[in-house]
């Protein structure tokens, strides 16, 4: 065990599966000789050489189809965007070309590219360097979303990911790439896909977040216990495809749900998970699933912390489902 | 250079030039001091492209450019006190600070920003030329972007459409040779910027961007054939950004040599220089130039002081027209 933050682990899992699959190819702006605008492939550009570690023009949409090109020959691309933001450019290779090489060629071309990208808010990046764009790309069929929120799960997660064989969008919580630090094995430790990890048990009030709010529902739970009120608390890590069982088991036994995302509210994934719940809980549930979430904004440059959930909104909804 | 600048004109752009610099290392003497956050890219080294280029324009003109604007933007007559303000994120910013440092408006100057998005501007220029030449405006729009700009898809289409609609845009790019920490050689095939443009029939030059005069003198050239009806121009201006990308970029990819090599032609002792060789300047213009200039960065930095910050009501303002507003949690 070593303590790392996450920049450290996803570098970890990079190093590692580099090192045991000569397929894995990184490439992106930045990424070899200067290891990343967030540092997190330091050093893969000096052990692996340039054939391996990829310095790219600005060309978001050439990096994605480079990316594509490589995995329909067997090779495992791990492109990165530098922020979630900058994907746009290339949204149509990942939506039109990557997430339906296998569906269009009849299972013939399947293609595990695994996109990394730092996400979300909390900065003061403004507009174009804190955006939660996650739904977006959980709407479309044949990609894959994960959102770590522990350096142990984002170096587990990030392994398993480069271990399958579909397209994945990983997305890193930026705000708390070097706060975030925990243990983490420096060996070869895998964490499955599509499997949330209950953080907290309680049974007054589910509550489930991902990514940077993790650590905000956490401090909520924590503020909650404070008044009796005990929550349980589920990081759920992946996005798609996600854990409903764990969700329903949970519910099921709280009867009240709080769910929490940085992204605005309209459309956001936290639709999609009261959706869920509702379908197949509802007669579980003592009061209505509560959302707190962004605001449906542009990502404000100097209101950001009145913008982004925090623990006190989060508190604030947890009562409301249980006064209702 | 000798003789080619009358000595109000040359004070003129000096004083411009040595603004826009001290202004930008105040900046970052503020970023350290954590009264500006988020990210900050300066335009220390590169001023003569901005000033040389806005005297070449005129006031109906439109201009557009990129998160390293705060120099097109004081150079086009945005009051450094409101692209002060803006990047403390003040409401006495000029986009009431909203957009911070890389999002500097200013309509009334015809100022279309400030974008973060690596030639997010171009497309767009293409389109303010397109209704330009719908409406028989004699109007040029002049894009600002960098070198790096050049390898994206939107550049390429923005280059095509300009050219086959024959628009009234002005492409300038400027040329620093880096695009974050990679040089042009590692980033293009075709490390000759200009013939890129050439090959979509935009008409495409270089020009020093370290010599103001000869920016001023290459872009009322290239204004002229695209007011004339020639349809849209490139211009390449060779530069070079002496500090690091942004605040965050710990700058560890180019040599010592190679940042004090173009020290070596820095724009504003050069035209000292051009200047004094003709006699025209003396030692008490440039005292009495570095006092004015920081009399006038320190009153930015003062509106911007005492400027307030935007109320928490107002945080759903500005999404869409004006409309009831209703807050959910
Ligand atoms: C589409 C997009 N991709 C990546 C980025 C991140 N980024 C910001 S500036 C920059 C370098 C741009 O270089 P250049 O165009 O040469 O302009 P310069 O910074 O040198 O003025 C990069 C990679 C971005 N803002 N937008
Ligand atoms: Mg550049």
């Amino acid at each position: 065990m070593a303590t790392m933050n996450i920049i450290q682990a996803v570098n970890s899992a990079l190093h590692i599966e580099m090192a045991r699959e000569s397929k894995v190819v990184v490439l992106g702006e930045d990424v070899g000789k200067f290891g990343g605008v967030f540092r997190a492939t330091s050093g893969l550009y000096d052990q692996f050489g340039p054939d391996r570690v990829i310095d790219t023009p600005l060309a978001e949409g050439g990096i994605i189809g480079s990316a594509i090109g490589m995995a329909l020959y067997g090779m495992r691309p791990v492109p990165e965007i530098q922020f979630a933001d900058f994907i746009f450019p290339a949204f149509d290779q990942i939506v039109n070309e990557l997430a339906k090489f296998r569906y269009r060629s009849g299972g013939q071309y399947p293609c595990p590219v695994v996109i990394r990208t730092p996400y979300g808010g909390g900065i003061r990046g403004g507009h174009y360097h804190s955006q939660s764009p996650e739904s977006m790309f959980a709407h479309v069929a044949g990609l894959q979303v994960v959102i770590p929120s522990t350096p142990a799960d984002a170096k587990g997660l990030l392994l398993s990911c480069l271990r399958q064989n579909d397209p994945v969008l990983f997305m890193e919580p930026k705000r708390i790439y070097r706060a975030a630090r925990g243990e983490v094995d420096e060996g070869d430790t895998t964490i499955p896909l599509g499997k949330a990890n209950v953080v907290r048990e309680g049974e007054h009030c589910t509550l489930i977040a991902y990514g940077a709010m993790l650590s905000v529902i956490e401090e909520a739970a924590n503020k909650a216990a404070e008044q009796g009120i005990r929550c349980e608390v589920i990081d759920l890590r992946t996005l798609v495809p996600f854990d409903v069982e764990t969700l329903i088991a949970s519910v099921k036994k709280t009867g009240r749900a709080v769910v929490v995302h940085e992204a605005p509210r309209t459309c956001g994934y936290g639709a999609e998970l009261v959706a869920s719940i509702c379908e197949r809980a509802m007669e579980y549930l003592e009061a209505p699933i509560q959302r707190v979430t962004g605001f449906d904004t542009p990502f404000p440059y100097v209101l950001e912390h009145e913008y982004l959930p925090n623990a006190d909104r989060v508190l604030g909804a947890v009562r409301e489902t249980l006064e209702w | 250079m000798s003789g080619a600048v009358s000595r109000e004109r040359g004070l003129e752009l000096l004083r411009e030039m040595m603004l826009i610099r001290r202004f930008e290392e105040r900046c970052a003497e503020l970023y350290s001091a954590g009264f500006i956050r988020g990210f900050l890219h300066l335009y220390v080294g590169e001023e003569a492209i901005a000033t040389g280029a806005m005297r070449a324009l005129s006031p109906e003109d439109n201009v557009i450019s990129t998160y390293r604007e705060h120099g097109h933007a004081i150079a086009r007559g945005v009051p450094p006190g409101e692209v002060m303000a803006e990047m403390y994120g003040k409401v006495e910013g000029s986009s009431g600070g909203r957009g911070g440092s890389m999002h500097i408006f200013d309509a009334s100057r015809r100022f279309y920003g400030g974008h973060a998005i690596v030639a997010g501007g171009l497309p767009v220029a293409v389109g303010m030329a397109l209704a330009d030449a719908l409406q028989n405006e004699n109007r040029v729009t002049a894009c600002f972007f960098g070198d790096g700009a050049v390898a994206e898809g939107a550049f390429h289409e923005s280059m095509n459409l300009a050219a086959l609609w024959n628009l009234p845009v002005l492409f300038l790019c400027e040329n620093n040779f880096y695009a974050m920490g990679t040089h042009l050689s590692r980033a293009q095939a075709e490390t000759n910027l200009a013939r890129k443009a050439a090959s979509y029939r935009v008409p495409a030059d270089k020009v020093d961007g370290m010599d103001v005069l000869a920016v001023e003198a290459a872009v009322r050239r290239e204004v002229q054939a695209v007011r004339d009806g020639g349809g849209p121009r490139f211009l390449e201006c060779e530069t070079y950004r002496y500090r690091a990308h942004s605040m965050y970029d710990p700058d560890r990819y180019r040599s010592k040599q190679e940042i004090e090599g173009w020290r070596r032609r820095d724009p504003i002792a050069t035209l000292k220089g051009a200047l004094r060789a003709d006699h025209i300047l003396y030692e008490e213009d440039v005292s009495a130039l570095e006092a004015s200039v920081e009399d006038e960065v320190e009153g930015a930095v003062r509106v911007a002081e005492e400027g307030s910050l935007e109320p928490v009501e107002d945080l759903l303002k500005n999404v869409y027209t004006p409309r009831e507003i209703r807050w959910r949690r």
